[in-house]
């Protein structure tokens, strides 16, 4: 096993263990059991999303710039026909995914007809159509939202209230990732994802060879929307509440920044992505709070009182999305291979 | 009828704004290759830059005029540290690093300036009624924002197409590396258009700012609005992206007027008072679904 390898699996065990040290983390007084495995299920359920746009993304070079969409029209597939009193999960989860599925179908064979930038536009461009469809839905609350009463019913098999509800929860989303992963990993080293990474690198040959191209990706595309229509029907489970906001071209950037991020064509790289990117939204105001007060104290040791209150200092530390948006640029600039490419080489180069 | 010719004029006056933003975007994208997803952002700054100049010099035209070589030097600067890094890298990493630049911005703004929104007060002189006919009344301001926009969009005309920097611009946009084996000095050429691209939005900002509120993220919307104008007209194209601005300012704006009362005929007021702008908003993104079906490459682009 190479390094790459043994670290995504201390990774994986990391995450697959929490609900068992997330009460010995409590009792130590690192972290709320209950705030971790919250966090945490929402870092799980991006992922999942991230690991669907890598695939598209990282393995097929497709850059789409509207994938929070299927997170939208999966979240408001389990939003709506929980509105209506239809809370089976065995009914939910599959609209929710077919839902996703069919509109990657009409996007996709609409927009891969485009290249470059005009495929990046056209695919924000369909987004903000539903995003707009979501804001004009004025019976599921328009630009509101709607709050979603009763989690997923899947025959009583999960606890949908009560203290267990986050546990199970969490394990539900680490299986599906877990499930996810290794789909996608059957899929690129299948001959489907060779001519998918084919079609990257070389489009002319690869239809010398005979292979339709747009097939492939299409197919890509119809896939990855459906994973991702997926993590939109867990990501409403979990919140309880789905909103246009899910969709708002902001939160497909994000996905691309956690794909990038963790690594762009590795099948791991997305969850490092995924985990780096909401535990930095997460933390990184603190961490800069103790940047800070580092900062006023070894400038109070100089200047003496001229440094001023510490409140003061510390506040700046409310501007926190300075600094990620900073830490961003510079990963994009001096470090293209992400977060995945610190533990040595990509097979698929 | 008066309705009719108030809301076309209010079209106009929206198609204009959204070609002062289009064109600078559309301009960097032609000649640099360079998706500048932080164009919105421009916009904003121009918006509180001439908040602050207005509330300093008590005069909204002085505010606006002074609000302008501030945010050239702004995009100058950006463009020298970060932005002149990105022109040899491919789009995606545009559209992740001047993701980078809005989180940036944003926050920026919410430093200097704070969270709440703030108004601009007009002149007493721009805010009354101008009448076009007896009978017909129609704001000043709006007035002046559409000779405003309309002379701006002449001057690029004539810049573009009747200038030598016009032809070095135009020259860039078809063959960047032969104008800089020809001589001339293509960082120099580079920084210049970005920086016209950042008066061009902050204009578009300031003239929008007495009609919406100036906050926080104002630009970010209005950015993708931008995007797919340029995309419609064909990237890199001027010509392209008046003509969409215009279309798009039309849809927008007869459809918020003329929808509720269409939709009222079938739907409850509320129903039909959410559903209208979301119309609107949707028509425009089919359009461009449509014209990209139709044709590739915009309506007037030659580039992919």
């Amino acid at each position: 096993m190479t390094w790459r390898g043994r670290i995504a699996a201390i990774v994986l065990v990391l995450l697959g263990l929490l609900p068992w040290y997330a009460p010995w983390l409590d009792a130590a007084g690192v972290i709320s059991q209950k705030f971790a495995l919250t966090l945490m299920t929402r870092v799980l359920i991006l992922a999942i999303a991230a690991v669907s746009l890598n695939l598209i993304l990282g393995y097929g070079g497709i850059v789409s710039f509207g994938h929070a969409v299927y997170i939208g029209l999966g979240g408001y597939a389990v939003g709506i026909l929980a509105h209506h009193g239809f809370t089976s999960g065995f009914l939910q989860f599959p609209v929710a995914i077919g839902l996703s599925a069919l509109f990657a179908l009409a996007i996709g064979a609409l927009s891969l007809r485009t290249r470059g930038v005009y495929f990046i536009m056209i695919t924000l461009a369909f987004a903000q159509l539903v995003y707009y469809v979501g804001v004009g839905l004025e019976p599921y609350g328009g630009d509101d939202g709607l709050t979603i009463n009763r989690r997923s019913d899947f025959a009583g098999l999960l606890p949908t209230r009560g203290p267990d509800k986050t546990t199970a929860f969490y394990i539900v989303c680490f299986v599906v990732l877990v499930l996810v992963l290794g789909l996608v990993h059957r899929l690129v080293n299948s001959r489907f994802g060779m001519a998918l990474r084919g079609a990257k690198s070389n489009e002319p040959r690869m239809q010398a060879l005979g292979i339709s191209t747009f097939r492939y990706r299409l197919t890509a595309f119809v896939i990855a929307g459906a994973i991702c229509g997926l993590a939109g029907a867990l990501l409403a489970n979990h919140t309880e509440f789905i909103s246009p906001a899910m969709m708002h071209w902001t939160r497909s950037g994000d996905l691309i920044v956690m794909v990038v991020l963790g690594g762009m064509g590795s099948l791991f790289g997305p969850v490092y992505g995924a985990v780096a990117f909401l535990l930095l939204e997460e933390f990184l105001p603190g961490l800069l709070k103790i940047g800070l007060t580092w900062l006023h104290d070894g400038v109070a040791a100089v200047l003496g009182p001229g440094a001023g209150a510490l409140e003061s200092w510390l506040r700046l530390a409310e501007y926190w999305q300075i600094a990620l948006g900073a830490i961003l640029i510079l990963v994009v600039l001096y470090a293209r291979g992400g977060i995945d490419s610190l533990f040595g080489r990509s097979r698929h180069g | 009828m008066t309705l009719l010719i108030e809301q076309t004029l209010n079209g106009i006056q929206l198609g204009l704004l959204m070609f002062l933003l289009a064109a600078g975007l559309t301009l960097v994208f032609g000649i640099m290759d360079l998706v500048n997803l932080a164009h919105g952002s421009l916009y904003m700054f121009g918006a509180y830059f001439c908040a602050s100049f207005t509330a300093w010099t008590d005069s909204f035209v002085l505010g606006a005029l002074l609000a302008l070589p501030a945010a050239l030097l702004l995009g100058v600067v950006v463009e020298v540290i970060v932005v002149r890094k990105l022109y040899r890298r491919d789009h995606l990493d545009h559209v992740l690093a001047t993701f980078g630049l809005i989180l940036i911005a944003n926050d920026m703004v919410r430093l200097v300036w704070g969270p709440d929104g703030r108004r601009i007060p007009l002149p007493a002189w721009l805010n009354q009624p101008i009448f076009l006919t007896p009978d017909l009344p129609y704001p000043t301001y709006r007035f002046a924002v559409i000779v405003v926009g309309a002379a701006v969009a002449l001057f690029l005309y004539w810049l573009v197409t009747r200038t030598r920097t016009g032809m070095w611009i135009r020259a860039g946009a078809s063959n960047r590396t032969m104008i800089g084996a020809l001589g001339i000095n293509v960082e120099a050429l580079f920084t210049l258009v970005f920086g016209l691209g950042a008066v061009l939005a902050a204009l578009a900002g300031l003239m929008a700012a007495p009609i919406v509120t100036v906050s926080i993220g104002m630009g970010d919307n209005i950015l993708i609005l931008a995007f797919v104008i340029i995309v419609i007209g064909g990237i890199g194209s001027i010509k392209g992206a008046f003509i969409a601005a215009m279309i798009v300012g039309m849809i927008d704006t007869l459809g918020r007027a003329l929808l509720p009362d269409l939709l009222k005929s079938f739907l409850s007021v509320t129903a039909a008072n959410t559903a209208a702008p979301a119309l609107s908003s949707m028509a425009i993104y089919l359009l461009m679904a449509g014209v990209l079906v139709w044709r590739p490459t915009g309506l007037f682009g030659a580039r992919g």
